[in-house]
């Protein structure tokens, strides 16, 4: 057991390092025979060096999706993204070759999933898959590849890592199963990982190890982590700034501090006004009313009207595109200043 | 003076529910034509608590340490392999089946999952006319319909809803029909097993609010089991935290939160990220390592001494009983308990 | 570290049963059409949004899966040519007005002419009438058979899933045995004890060689649905064990049993032809399709007509139980939906 002092929270660092992604305006849909999906609509956003972006949505907001379109694994059909630049160190993603794509896919770019038991096959051992990133994209040989595998899970603090190189992933508990996800997307030396709900499906003390782990290497390596996750917890811990995203769209984003000390827009504030908080004990909460729309069904205008106690007649015709709040902060909200005045 | 099993003194009787010892092992087996058991999951190893008319005792730890299973044998959809568990006197764990049939209206139960917990097939009317069609006398049949108007109003649905299927609803709304569902018998416990935990975020505290109106109007008693520890603050007059079927400390949600004494809760509760972004940076955190072992086969004597950074050899020899041994005010079952402030309030 | 044992995944491994670990991993997010069913505008608060919003959606799913199947042109097609079939074997007079049994040998095998559209047979019978009579044959062997065997299979397959314990692997071993047997070895082998072998023998013959494999889909499908946590309500409520299968498992647990039911008429009346054909079936004067084949089998060469329009007609209602099946399944499916 190591109580880990917690390294000073780094000096507001977003923008100082190089800027590593760029997402911007992104759409996907799905197309499927009950109608169209609109997963993704209009995402933007940048990542750079040391940074942590977290993604913050409920389920059906579209967070996973705009993370696999980064990623280029969505399935195509039912999955198109009809719009939008990913600009990966200045070259778009989109209009790339697929070859030269897949050249990025893992080697710079690399994705942690939810669910290491099914993202991980099951009938080879886990050194075998870490090596096979090896063997596919540098062309090693089987021998190095075991051994940097054992070499990776070390890193990534499995113990004893040379004896259960060759163990499956069955034979693994789900926070070490996600360590070996977790040096499997290392394996390449990416510049940045996305981490899609690396830590829901974990225990609170397991999840601890991991976000632990997670920032560690990200020191060590000064990649950029994309963090999806519906946790306000783990945001606040680990993220530099945040998009809060809601029916496909990015609704707020900005600094962690700025967002969950003032939020500016309705969701933001109503999702921090209906946990419950560790810390304190007694009051209401203050649910939002209703449920998060479906993607096949957004409404229009605001997405959020329905659910929001500011809605006005505006709100149910002109979507609000994102104003300036301050900078390096907006809100998709038409009556952001009210909400930023009324605190919370 | 006499204290009960928390440690606070017998003030008001006997409890509504009273479980004690309760064990409960799954035997592992070989072989498919002779059977023979080569060893037990120790899925709850030896509990006890009290639960008070009115009040909510919330059962929270991770995965695996059995607080499922207490629910489950509590209803007795499992059998118990030892131990008592008193509702208002009665064990439940030694009644027939008559009695037990009598027993469903004392105690309900609110599932986790609210996508398996209903029936597809049956309209959610039909859903919540089944325990009267079981208990007839409970609500006459001319008076049926009006009631199921009146719950699903209660647990704020449109009593249009009744003809329609739970395949018809959000989450949130299919956990309110689990919860008319309980109300039906008019309980005096209701088990509420991760009722919100697979929930969405701005959603899980409609539910929350509901439970506790609920609580409040018809003066439900709740074992409110959950993983998440600040839902378990928020709703719970007293916690007990379980590790590997065990219960390690108990006490009044303030002692548990502000006052922990066992490491397991001291670690647990560090590990909760606490959303808001100042108060994490300052925050020490109790980095525990490895993994909980398996029940199958578990430590000797304490059973967090594989994970506990203040275990001693005493740790491996003797099991620590659960009392308040060093006047913290409520019990811990750790040789070495103190207070350590994890989570500033 | 703990290698544990979470091989096996019957045993509750990680101490808790009820996968606990599994259902803690709520926020999946949006593979998009796993979401379009909820779209209810409000979380109804305020209720009044919730009638409207999703009233576009049927209820139940057996009639979901009828709005799917009529919409799946196989389904229609094999549905029209079985409705047609079973309407020649209930009333064969609509279809012909002569009797199969007026026969003239001097017509014997004639070819297919006017008046007499699919020619005569060896005896001088008009083979169109013999084979509109041959569809009762087929078609009530077909239900019959599967019929009592689903019964068997469903009374027999409740009461294994359900209670486990010795009745469970006393059944399971039951069909085991059955399944070391080859279907047509042991039919042969059982027809060929009877002297007289009529419509019910063979019928008790291939009941015998059928009931195991339902019986089996049926038990574990029963297993499956005892796990779900709607049948652990339905038991913290008080509900007796035969309310619990009656109103809870069996309805959620038929649907895989009743498309392999399906698809077995067809293989039955195909086995029925079999047996026929290989002689240990129906015995003249029965009219049967198979057997129709069967006598016709050492005039193919010479007489075509013989085995073309028995087989025709037999091939077509095979198929059509089978596209039937299929169909249904693809409706109760909820995982295509």
């Amino acid at each position: 057991m190591t109580t880990a002092a917690r390294p000073e929270a780094m000096p507001a660092t977003p923008g100082t390092g190089d800027l590593l992604l760029e997402v911007s305006d992104l759409h996907v849909e799905f197309r499927t025979r009950r109608g169209v999906v609109n997963a993704v609509n209009g995402i933007s956003y940048t990542l750079h060096e040391r940074e942590t972006l977290a993604i913050l949505g409920e389920s059906g907001s579209g967070k996973s999706v705009s993370a696999q379109a980064v990623m280029g694994i969505i399935d195509t059909p039912p999955g198109y993204v009809t719009q939008g630049e990913i600009r990966y160190r200045g070259e778009d993603l989109l209009t790339m070759a697929e070859s030269e794509r897949r050249a990025v896919r893992g080697q710079q770019i690399a994705m942690i999933f939810q669910d290491a038991l099914t993202a991980l096959n099951p009938v080879y051992s886990v050194g075998w898959q870490i090596a096979e990133m090896y063997r596919v994209h540098r062309g090693s040989s089987r021998k190095v590849g075991y051994a940097k595998a054992a070499e990776l899970m070390d890193r990534v603090r499995i113990p004893s890592a040379k004896e259960r190189v060759k163990d499956y992933p069955h034979q693994f508990s789900g926070g070490m199963r996600q360590r070996v996800m977790i040096a499997m997307a290392l394996a390449l030396d990416p510049d940045i990982i996305i981490a899609d709900e690396p830590t829901t499906a974990l225990d609170v003390t397991v999840q601890a190890q991991i976000m632990d782990l997670l920032s560690t290497l990200q020191e060590e390596t000064g990649m950029g982590l994309i963090l999806i996750t519906h946790d306000l917890g783990v945001v606040a811990d680990v993220a530099d700034k945040v998009c809060v995203m809601y029916a496909g769209k990015v609704v707020e984003r900005g600094p962690v501090r700025d967002i969950y000390h003032n939020t500016a827009h309705p969701y933001s504030e109503g999702l921090m006004a209906s946990i419950p908080r560790l810390d304190q004990k007694g009051g209401q909460l203050h649910p939002i009313k209703g449920a998060p729309p479906s993607l096949a069904n957004i409404p229009p205008g605001c997405p959020f009207h329905p659910r929001c106690p500011y809605a006005r007649e505006v709100c149910t015709t002109d979507h609000p595109p994102l104003y300036d709040v301050a900078p390096r902060r907006q809100s998709a909200c038409h009556f952001w200043e009210e909400v930023l005045a009324g605190g919370n | 003076m006499a204290t009960d099993l928390n440690g606070r003194p017998r003030t008001d009787g006997e409890p509504l529910l009273r479980v004690e010892g309760l064990v409960k092992h799954f035997p592992l087996t070989q072989g498919i034509v002779f059977r023979k058991q080569i060893g037990a999951v120790q899925a709850v190893d030896g509990i006890s608590f009290e639960l008070r008319r009115g009040e909510t005792l919330g059962l929270v730890g991770e995965s695996g340490c059995g607080k499922s299973t207490v629910a489950k044998t509590l209803l007795r959809l499992e059998e118990p392999t030892a131990g008592h568990a008193y509702f208002q006197g009665k064990d439940i764990f030694a009644l027939g089946k008559r009695e037990l049939r009598a027993l469903r209206r004392d105690i309900q139960i609110v599932f986790q999952d609210p996508y398996a917990s209903l029936n597809p097939r049956m309209t959610v009317g039909d859903i919540i006319t089944e325990p009267w069609e079981i208990h007839s006398d409970v609500v006459p049949k001319d008076q049926r319909d009006a009631r199921v108007s009146d719950l699903l109003r209660r647990v704020g649905l449109n009593p249009d809803d009744r003809n329609r299927y739970p395949h018809q609803f959000s989450g949130g709304q299919r956990q309110r029909i689990g919860i008319a569902r309980a109300l039906t018998l008019n309980p005096d416990v209701i088990i509420c097993d991760e009722p919100v935990s697979a929930l969405d975020v701005s959603v899980q505290a409609q539910v929350m609010n509901l439970l506790e109106e609920i609580q409040d109007e018809f003066g439900i008693a709740f074992v409110f089991i959950a993983h998440d520890l600040s839902v378990v603050r928020h709703i719970s007059d007293r916690v007990a935290v379980m590790y590997l079927g065990r219960i390690v400390e108990i006490g009044d949600e303030k002692d548990i939160y502000e006052r922990p004494t066992h490491p397991y809760t001291q670690a647990l509760l560090s590990a909760v990220p606490i959303p808001d972004p100042d108060i994490e940076a300052g925050r020490d955190r109790i980095v525990l390592e490895g993994d909980v072992p398996s029940p199958a086969n578990p430590p000797s004597g304490c059973r967090f001494r594989t994970r506990c950074w203040k275990a001693e050899d005493i740790c491996a020899e003797e099991d620590p009983a659960l009392i308040d041994r060093f006047g913290h005010g409520h019990p811990s079952a750790c040789h070495f308990a103190e207070i350590r402030e994890v989570v500033t309030s | 570290m703990s290698k544990d044992i979470k091989a096996d995944p019957a045993v509750p491994a990680d101490g808790d049963p009820y996968g606990e670990r599994i259902d803690e991993q709520p926020h999946r997010d949006a593979t998009p059409h796993a979401e379009s069913g909820l779209s209810e505008g409000a979380e109804s608060v305020g209720t009044a949004a919730t009638g409207g919003a999703v009233s576009g959606r049927s209820a139940s799913l057996w009639s979901d899966a009828w709005k799917e199947l009529r919409r799946n042109p196989l389904f229609v097609i094999s549905a029209l040519m079985l409705l047609l079939m079973v309407v020649i074997a209930a009333a064969p007079g609509l279809f012909t007005n002569q009797s199969p049994r007026a026969c003239n040998l001097a017509n014997t095998v004639g070819r297919p002419q006017a008046g007499h559209p699919f020619g005569f047979d060896i005896q001088g019978c008009d083979y169109y009438t013999l084979v509109v009579y041959g569809a009762r044959t087929s078609i009530t062997i077909g239900v019959l058979v599967v019929g009592v065997a689903l019964l068997i299979a469903i009374v027999l397959g409740c009461i294994a899933g359900f209670y486990g314990g010795f009745a469970d692997t006393l059944l399971a071993r039951a069909a085991d045995v059955w399944f070391a047997i080859p279907a047509i070895l042991g039919a042969i082998v059982i027809l060929s004890v009877f002297n007289q072998r009529g419509l019910f023998q063979v019928a008790f013959v291939l009941i015998v060689f059928y009931w195991p494999v339902m019986m089996r889909l049926m038990r574990s499908s029963v297993l499956g649905t005892k796990e779900v946590e709607y049948v652990d309500a339905a038991r913290a409520l008080g509900a007796s064990d035969v309310r619990i299968l009656r109103r809870h498992i069996l309805p959620n647990a038929i649907a895989p049993v009743i498309v392999y039911a399906t698809i077995t008429v067809g293989i039955v009346i195909a086995s029925e032809a079999a047996l026929s054909f290989l002689g240990v079936g129906l015995q003249l004067p029965a009219i049967s399709w198979g057997l129709m084949i069967s006598v016709s089998q050492n005039r193919i060469l010479q007489d075509p007509h013989l085995l073309l329009f028995p087989a025709l007609f037999l091939s077509i209602t095979v198929f059509s139980f089978i596209l039937l099946g299929d169909a249904l399944r693809d409706a109760l499916d909820p995982k295509l939906r």
